[in-house]
């Protein structure tokens, strides 16, 4: 009978039927993971088996994963039937972004971080992006010493033949290369940007690229739509890239969007919050994201918000803030592509045939504009509202993942850490400004939960810098 | 066992670098963080010496026995260091090592590391350099993790690797398979209709194939039979929606389930059936309220 267990969920009733199976955790209590501002309420979990599979059947053996959503929706509950039973100026406090505090903890990492932060070691440049993005986000900038100190040691990150390396003498590596240029660009510096070996830089992604046209993440490592995004970003944002670098991205990337509509690492695996942003960015940045099939990548992001109000990675998986961003991301990133959208949705009307299938026959050999694609994307309207519920979002943010001392985390339960606080951060920004038509313009009061002053600096979604920097950047790179 | 060098009785009398005769000639480089360091880590001091030697012979590029052990060291120290890895796979190679060995080695490594992307990516390294015959044996391994986590992502990665069986041409590939499919996954979504991972299986076994789904009657009866025992169901109601949008022909059973669904709301009531079941959803799924009511205005402006 292994396929029954692996296919049975655990909702409540079935929980309490478990009586010599491992000690079940208690039955969460009807969740009251009321989102928002609209007076009715996510269904509760289903109960299951009614009478479509009676009684009789076996007990279940919970999986790790269902035994943790269950403890999961109890927590996040209470938390939330705290707010609900609160008078509305308590509730003002409740929903505080905890500013003091976060960059209090960020500026502390910038300098020193203990000795378990030694399984990091081959990630500083991220260490230094996670905390110098957040920090922009909140508008703080460090002390200028502190800034070149940053440019400092990351020029000592960066490989004498291009590329950053996770430490001082490491090998480069496109993930690392993309948090020290994406840290660099945040820091704006007329030393920070010079601080960037472009010829080199370019010169190390041809290195990197497969005969498939995909990267590797370094020299012999793997090859995924992580690599894609991570080059491709990097080259766009340095005003590098070209056809050359571009050549065949795009076929890979489409060749690993999955049936469910999320795009995952590589072809044949599981759509993942990760990786669906990061093909979406890069498929964009290289104008192709019409070879996508959008209306599916849309549902299946969609349907990653859960009851908890934020969202999963994956179908099935825990809640967990991170994804306030990655997933968040993609779907903010759509409401500016609605006229491919459009063109798709009615194609599948019209041949009942999915979108994205005959894509890919299409590339033309002119002269492309790249470096103006992440430029004129930015400065498009949004062609309608966010198709995610974006205040649920800010709530999951503010009282599940906000820790008191300051940083953010994955959900109630887990320790705070600067990639969670980095990516908690930039889901809120985003989601904040999801409701606005210009890119530019100021959300109104009703669009940021909580207190007006929760307001965030805007980003620029395609790269995850903050915009001003990102202008900056753009004039400065477009001149060299 | 030429790959690893500690054992477990072995790191109860641990001898620094320093001290050892092997590596009496080797000078110890130590890292370049600058005169203000940024991101500082407070290393132990058998992390900063051991990674001393290490950059002292990966700098020299000396691909000897040490080099491969002081690997190991590193490895189980901070087995995300991707620059170690790579060194070891040269010197593997220069060395004409054991690779059977190698992959004991990196799979004891991967219990306690399971989520680690340079693991993963050295046994397939090592997979495709030890050729088909230790298919089996990934497969195998794969279980092992996938046992304790079923959601191990680096795990279904690498399984899918060795065996992608609806792909084969040699099997027939999906369309062979795909009625047991069905069937198989109809059981599932019926023992559970509120598990997501059934219903989006059932759609991706029509990818590409719209006409197919839409006339296989077996899909808009399982919605039909989940709706029976709770109408909220959002994922019948949306698999609903998909099938009238591409073109089904809605059967009086159909019909009926939703005119019974619409005479409980007013709103619904001049609403033609896709229409009503995004209005129903707006209502039942107030998550994707957005969601639901941009969809609706996607199939007014097509039909």
């Amino acid at each position: 009978m292994v396929r029954r267990l692996s296919l049975r969920s655990p909702r409540p009733q079935r929980a309490r039927r478990l009586k010599q199976a491992r000690p079940p955790p208690s039955p969460p209590p009807p969740p009251t993971a009321a989102p928002m501002d609209s007076p009715s309420q996510p269904p509760p979990p289903a109960e299951g088996g009614s009478s479509a599979d009676g009684e009789a059947v076996e007990l279940p053996r919970l999986t790790v994963t269902q035994v943790e959503q269950m403890k999961v929706e109890a927590k996040v509950a209470e938390i939330y039937r705290v707010l609900f039973s609160n008078a509305p100026n308590a509730n003002s406090l409740m929903l505080e972004l905890w500013r003091e505090q976060h960059t209090e903890y960020l500026t502390r990492g910038l300098k020193h971080l203990g000795p378990s932060f030694h399984v990091l070691d081959a990630n500083r440049p991220w260490l230094c992006y996670w905390m110098i993005h957040a920090l922009a986000l909140l508008d703080e900038i460090p002390d200028e010493d502190v800034e070149n100190d940053i440019v400092d040691f990351l020029s000592r990150c960066q490989d004498k033949d291009g590329g950053y390396g996770g430490g001082p003498g490491q090998l480069p590596h496109l993930a690392t290369t993309y948090a020290a240029v994406n840290a660099l660009v945040t820091i704006g510096s007329e030393r920070a940007l010079s601080s960037i070996n472009r010829e080199n830089l370019y010169k190390f992604m041809l290195q990197m690229k497969d005969t498939s046209g995909a990267f590797r993440m370094h020299d012999g490592g793997e090859i995924d739509v992580r690599a894609c995004y991570t080059a491709i970003s990097v080259a766009s944002l340095v005003n590098i890239l070209d056809c050359e670098l571009a050549k065949g991205v795009g076929n890979f990337i489409r060749r690993c969007q999955t049936y469910e509509g999320g795009i995952a690492g590589e072809p044949y695996a599981e759509a993942h919050g990760g990786y669906t942003f990061c093909g979406l960015a890069a498929m964009i940045l290289l104008h192709e994201a019409d070879k996508l099939d959008l209306p599916s990548l849309i549902e299946w992001v969609a349907f990653r918000q859960g009851v908890e109000c934020g969202f999963q990675g994956r179908t099935n998986k825990l809640v967990d803030g991170c994804y306030s961003f990655w997933q968040a991301a993609p779907l903010v990133l759509t409401q500016k592509l609605m006229t491919i959208v459009d063109e798709q949705l009615k194609s599948s009307y019209s041949s009942k045939r999915l979108p994205g299938d005959d894509a890919g026959a299409s590339s033309s050999t002119e002269a492309v504009q790249y470096a103006k694609f992440g430029f004129e994307f930015i400065m498009k309207s949004n062609q309608m509202g966010p198709l995610f519920h974006s205040i649920a979002l800010q709530q999951y943010i503010l009282l599940c993942a906000q820790v008191l001392d300051g940083g953010l985390r994955d959900k109630p339960g887990k320790n705070r850490d600067h990639y969670h606080s980095c990516y908690c951060l930039s889901g809120l920004s985003v989601s904040q400004y999801s409701a606005m038509v210009d890119s530019d313009a100021c959300p109104l009061p009703q669009h940021v939960l909580g207190p007006y002053s929760n307001l965030l600096e805007p980003i620029h979604p395609l790269y995850n810098v903050v915009l001003d920097k990102y202008h900056t950047a753009y004039e400065f790179f477009s001149s060299q | 066992m030429a790959a690893s060098s500690s054992t477990a009785s072995e790191e109860d009398e641990w001898v620094p670098p320093s001290r050892r005769p092997e590596l009496a000639d080797v000078t110890p480089v130590p890292q370049d963080d600058g005169p203000h360091p940024v991101v500082a880590i407070a290393y132990r001091d058998d992390f900063r010496e051991v990674m001393d030697y290490f950059r002292a012979l990966y700098f020299a590029g000396e691909r000897s026995l040490r080099a491969l052990h002081l690997t190991a060291e590193v490895i189980d120290l901070n087995p995300g260091n991707y620059t170690v890895w790579h060194f070891r796979r040269l010197v593997l190679e220069a060395l004409d090592a054991n690779l059977q060995e190698e992959m004991d080695f990196v799979d004891r490594i991967a219990e306690c590391n399971p989520k680690n992307y340079q693991i993963w990516h050295h046994k397939r390294w090592l997979a495709e350099k030890l050729g088909p015959d230790v298919a089996n044996k990934e497969h195998e391994f794969t279980r092992k993790i996938l046992a304790i986590d079923g959601k191990n992502y680096h795990a279904w990665s690498h399984r899918q690797r060795y065996l992608v069986i609806t792909r084969s041409p040699l099997l027939g590939g999906l369309a062979a398979l795909r009625d047991s499919e069905v069937d198989y996954t109809i059981e599932a979504i019926l023992s559970n209709p509120q598990n997501e991972s059934p219903w989006k299986y059932l759609k991706g076994l029509y990818k590409g194939e719209n006409n197919l789904l839409m006339t296989d009657e077996r899909i808009s009866d399982v919605c039909l039979k989940v709706l029976k025992n709770d109408t909220a169901c959002v994922f019948a109601l949306s698999l609903l929606l998909d099938l009238l949008h591409i073109g089904l022909q809605p059967s009086d059973e159909l019909r009926g389930t939703i005119e019974t669904m619409k005479s409980s709301d007013p709103e619904t009531q001049d609403a033609d059936l896709a229409t009503a079941i995004c209005l129903i959803l707006q209502k039942c799924d107030p998550l994707r309220i957005n969601y639901w009511s941009w969809y609706r205005t996607t199939i007014s402006s097509q039909i």
